[in-house]
């Protein structure tokens, strides 16, 4: 498949030396849905706005369907934007804000009322083609706003943290209704977002930014369960951290001392030779609580106490001492009611058992603590 | 054209246009004026000099030191009057009037004659306080008085009166939005705590208020000194104010450097003033967040 | 008791403050009113009694020839003042608003300065500069005066309102195809269209009302307040009354419009 789009090496300073996109390459295929994710100042707003226009890029390149684009003015782009605070138009009613981008590239009006209306209906809203944007709920000012960028038939839709205002509920709902729009549409989406969970319900593609630099390209799933620093692992869920030492590294396995216990892990390209400082990360659900006289195989076994009990409903937490004060998380599904379920409760003695797959390795030395 | 080159384009645009203009009608003649005050006169106009003998005439003759005292006495009488009408009214209207429309009303009947014509709104006095006035007039008709008398126009009593009632609107502006940004819980808070309404006012609402009080005398004061028209209109011989003498250099006596270094002297006390306000202003402002 | 006493004072202190802020809102309207009253005064002289109604003060003024001549002229000021204000107003705030250059806040100073110097001020030193430039003075050099004084209302306006402005929904037009005139005309001005009308109200009236720039900067030809300031060194008439009459009731008029607009634009 072609790329719809192509950024090559933008940079963008701010006066006052402040870099919010440093050095960026990405390119984003015909279709795909890809998220931007980070915290706040890490540069993905910067770049979707880039992207769009708004913004122009101190140096480097961008390419729209193979044509550079960089310094073309939003209005010569065929792309559209989702804003966060949506930016309707509040003299104009739903129907002209949604006509807008038709109206101004001169097509005639009665051309402009059936576009209107189908895309008004691909929202759902026809009954609110009369109403100003004050009158309606976030949720319907949402409808509105893609239906706005939607009508243009742009190549790509950029979508600026456009469902961060929404509360949880709505949140969840719009999520899967964008998703089905993206493949009922099959055009290229590019998503910005702070919210983790966001990025991995809806995206072919997640790329975790931060300091203005792509830190991690790659599939939902590839991220959760591969973070190539602890930075991602952080961001993206939950992560127990190990601070030891290598004992032992063979090609496929390492072993590394953590307090008392030892861990084994299958690292990714990274050689380690034994006495190197790492870190290491487990997610809470890839645990298992090893029942008596159970067979390891090639797991790790940690023994420690329980400290406390986290009932979330389907599943519960544990919070594992496992020496020295340190606390480790553990996952467990209940698939049955808790009491019987033969969860143990504080003080009793556990032992955690960890697949050496699901364990991270990172060397210290880095910007990795 | 190159969409970054459009905006610096667009950029340049936007501020040459009011620059320029600025620079046309602000800049350029307070310097031409501020040039002319050196200048020689020279019936009929004046020759080019740099000669500091315009601003030794307004230091050495008392005439023209002894009408800078004067404005400055009717500027602060009339400061000081402005602010003993316009604050009981702000006060009022800001902590009296329960109905939030009808407040917003009567406020606007307030502010409203602020832009009404200036000239008018002096004119009317002459004709109320005039020995053929209509005070005299009543009075007289009432029986109060025998025959019409002198007393109440052109003097500096006329002068002041006049003046309150052309800034009043100007003193209630401020005040009247520093007095509506204080939380009335503050106000209850201090009444709940046992202290009286007339403490209250003096050690919670009064000084809180300040910043507007200062804002609106400020105003006054600065557009007293430059007012020439109420002086012509109820003035008299001794109603004249500094703006009087500069407006008579631009014509009968026809005096421009002179004129010129008087307007410089008016220019530098009204900023003066200005500044100074300001830091006060500063000085005394409570962040009420 | 003491309670009790607490209470009569308060409301003998209400009572007190209502009085007192009833003389002042009398204070601020008796004069116009008596300035209308007269107007329709049968007597020559404004004294009290009052004589009976007639109009023939307003006769007598709509029959001055050099007094229509005035309105004329001060109709032509004021909208030719307004439309030159209201252009470089603007554009000088949407350069605080928007562009970041050297000098601005010596720009920004200057441009408010008008606001709070006294009109006479800046009637002199255009005057002077005019004198210099070997320029005559005329309707058209009042026009530049009057514009330059007005400016920093309309800065002040529009600035407050570009303030608020959502610069997202000019990203949005700007990113749905539109043209910056486009962007311009269908999404920026509609939304500063109350500040832009409740300035323009107010600058007109007060152009047509103005006279210590006025003053120095007209020639030959009289606007309306230059010819009543004129006629009034000859004393006062019934005829000034009629005349004053109709400017202050169309100004309290346009004021009253100009203020509310400008406060529903801070609704905005």
């Amino acid at each position: 498949m072609n790329d719809i789009i192509q950024i090559r090496n933008v940079t963008k300073t701010y006066p006052g030396n402040v870099t919010a996109v440093d050095d960026l390459s990405l390119s984003v295929r015909e279709g795909e849905f890809v998220t931007l994710l980070g915290p706040s100042g890490c540069g993905k707003t910067t770049t979707l706005r880039m992207v769009a226009g708004f913004e122009l890029p101190t140096s480097g390149q961008i390419f729209l369907a193979g044509e550079d684009v960089t310094d073309r003015p939003p209005y010569e782009r065929q792309v559209n934007t989702v804003f966060q605070d949506y930016a309707l138009f509040p003299h104009m009613n739903i129907s002209e804000n949604v006509g807008y981008g038709l109206r101004v590239a001169g097509m005639a009006k009665a051309d402009i009322k059936p576009a209107v209306d189908a895309a008004l209906a691909t929202v759902g809203l026809m009954d609110k083609a009369a109403v100003r944007p004050g009158n309606l709920s976030g949720g319907q000012k949402q409808r509105v706003a893609l239906a706005r960028a939607l009508v243009r038939k742009p190549k790509v839709l950029l979508l600026d943290e456009p469902l961060s205002a929404l509360d949880a509920k709505l949140r969840e709902a719009m999520q899967v209704e964008l998703k089905h729009l993206h493949e009922q549409l099959g055009i290229t989406f590019i998503f910005v977002t702070h919210d983790q969970k966001e990025a991995l319900v809806m995206s072919d593609r997640v790329i975790v930014m931060e300091h203005g630099r792509i830190v991690q390209s790659g599939t939902p799933s590839d991220l959760y369960d591969h973070p190539v620093k602890p930075y991602v692992a952080d961001f993206i869920g939950n992560s127990n951290k190990l601070y030891g030492k290598i004992v032992s590294a063979d090609a496929g396995q390492v072993t590394l001392q953590v307090g008392a216990n030892s861990v084994q892990s299958t690292p990714g390209q990274t050689r380690y030779a034994p006495g190197d400082e790492v870190l290491a990360t487990v997610r809470p659900e890839k645990v298992r609580l090893l029942a008596d006289g159970e067979d390891t195989g090639n797991f790790s076994v940690i023994p420690g106490t329980v400290r406390e009990v986290l009932f979330h409903g389907s599943s519960c937490r544990l919070e594992v001492d496992i020496g020295e004060g340190q606390l480790f998380d553990v996952d467990v599904q209940l698939e049955r009611a808790l009491h019987t379920s033969g969860i143990h409760g504080s003080g009793a003695s556990v032992n955690l058992a960890i697949n050496p797959d699901m364990v991270s390795v990172f060397p210290i030395a880095e910007d990795n603590v | 054209m190159k969409e970054s080159t459009r905006r610096n384009v667009t950029s340049f645009a936007i501020v040459s246009t009011p620059f320029l203009w600025t620079m046309i009608f602000l800049f350029v003649p307070y310097m031409v004026m501020f040039t002319y005050s050196f200048y020689l006169k020279k019936f009929p106009t004046f020759i080019p000099a740099f000669e500091f003998v315009n601003y030794l005439t307004i230091i050495v003759d008392p005439q023209y030191y002894q009408v800078l005292v004067r404005t400055a006495k009717i500027a602060i009488t009339v400061a000081a009057s402005a602010v003993m009408i316009a604050y009981p009214l702000s006060y009022f209207l800001v902590f009296k009037i329960k109905s939030n429309q009808l407040r917003s009303i009567l406020y606007m009947a307030v502010i409203v004659p602020l832009w009404v014509s200036y000239l008018l709104r002096a004119y009317t006095w002459k004709t109320i306080l005039g020995n053929e006035g209509i005070l005299n007039s009543f009075l007289v008709w009432s029986g109060f008085l025998d025959q019409p008398t002198d007393i109440f126009l052109y003097n500096q009593f006329s002068m002041v009166v006049t003046l309150t009632y052309i800034f009043v609107p100007f003193m209630v502006m401020p005040i009247y939005m520093a007095l509506e940004k204080i939380p009335r819980s503050m106000i209850e808070a201090s009444k709940d705590l046992g202290v009286g309404p007339i403490r209250t006012f003096l050690r919670v609402t009064l000084p809180l208020s300040m910043p507007g009080v200062i804002a609106g005398a400020t105003f006054t004061i600065c557009l007293t000194f430059g007012d020439f028209v109420a002086a012509f209109l109820v003035g008299g011989p001794n109603g004249a104010m500094i703006a009087t003498i500069i407006q008579s250099q631009f014509g009968a006596t026809l005096n421009w450097p002179l004129g010129a270094a008087l307007s410089i002297v008016m220019l530098v006390i009204v900023l003066t003033i200005i500044s100074l306000s300001d830091r006060l202003e500063r000085a005394g402002r409570i962040d009420l967040d | 008791m003491k309670q009790l006493s607490s209470r009569l004072n308060e409301r003998i202190g209400d009572n007190l403050l209502t009085l007192v802020a009833t003389a002042g809102m009398l204070f601020l309207y008796i004069p116009v009113l008596v300035l209308i009253v007269f107007s329709f005064n049968d007597n020559r002289s404004l004294t009290l009694p009052l004589r009976g109604f007639t109009l023939k003060w307003y006769e007598k003024f709509l029959s001055n020839s050099d007094m229509l001549t005035a309105i004329g002229n001060s109709l032509y000021v004021a909208t030719v003042a307004t439309a030159v204000t209201i252009v470089i107003g603007t554009v000088a705030a949407f350069a605080l608003d928007r562009v970041t250059f050297p000098g601005k806040t010596v720009f920004r100073r200057l441009i408010l300065l008008p606001i709070a110097l006294p009109g006479i001020i800046t009637g002199i030193s255009m005057l002077n500069m005019f004198k210099l430039m070997g320029i005559n003075l005329s309707l058209e050099t009042v026009i530049l005066g009057h514009a330059t004084g007005l400016v920093s209302i309309v800065v002040t306006q529009v600035y407050a309102r570009l303030q608020r402005f959502n610069r997202r929904i000019e990203e949005a037009s700007s990113d749905l195809g539109a043209r910056p005139w486009q962007t311009f005309f269908y999404v920026t001005l509609p939304n500063i269209r109350l500040a832009l009308i409740g300035s323009a109200l107010l600058s007109f009236t007060v152009s047509f009302d103005e006279i210590p720039v006025t003053f120095f900067l007209t020639g030959r030809d009289n606007t309306l307040p230059m010819y009543i300031y004129s006629t009034l060194r000859r004393g006062i008439t019934p005829e000034i009354n009629a005349v004053g009459t109709v400017i202050v009731v169309l100004s309290l008029g346009l004021i009253i419009l100009s203020v509310y607009l400008l406060r529903q634009s801070e609704k905005e």
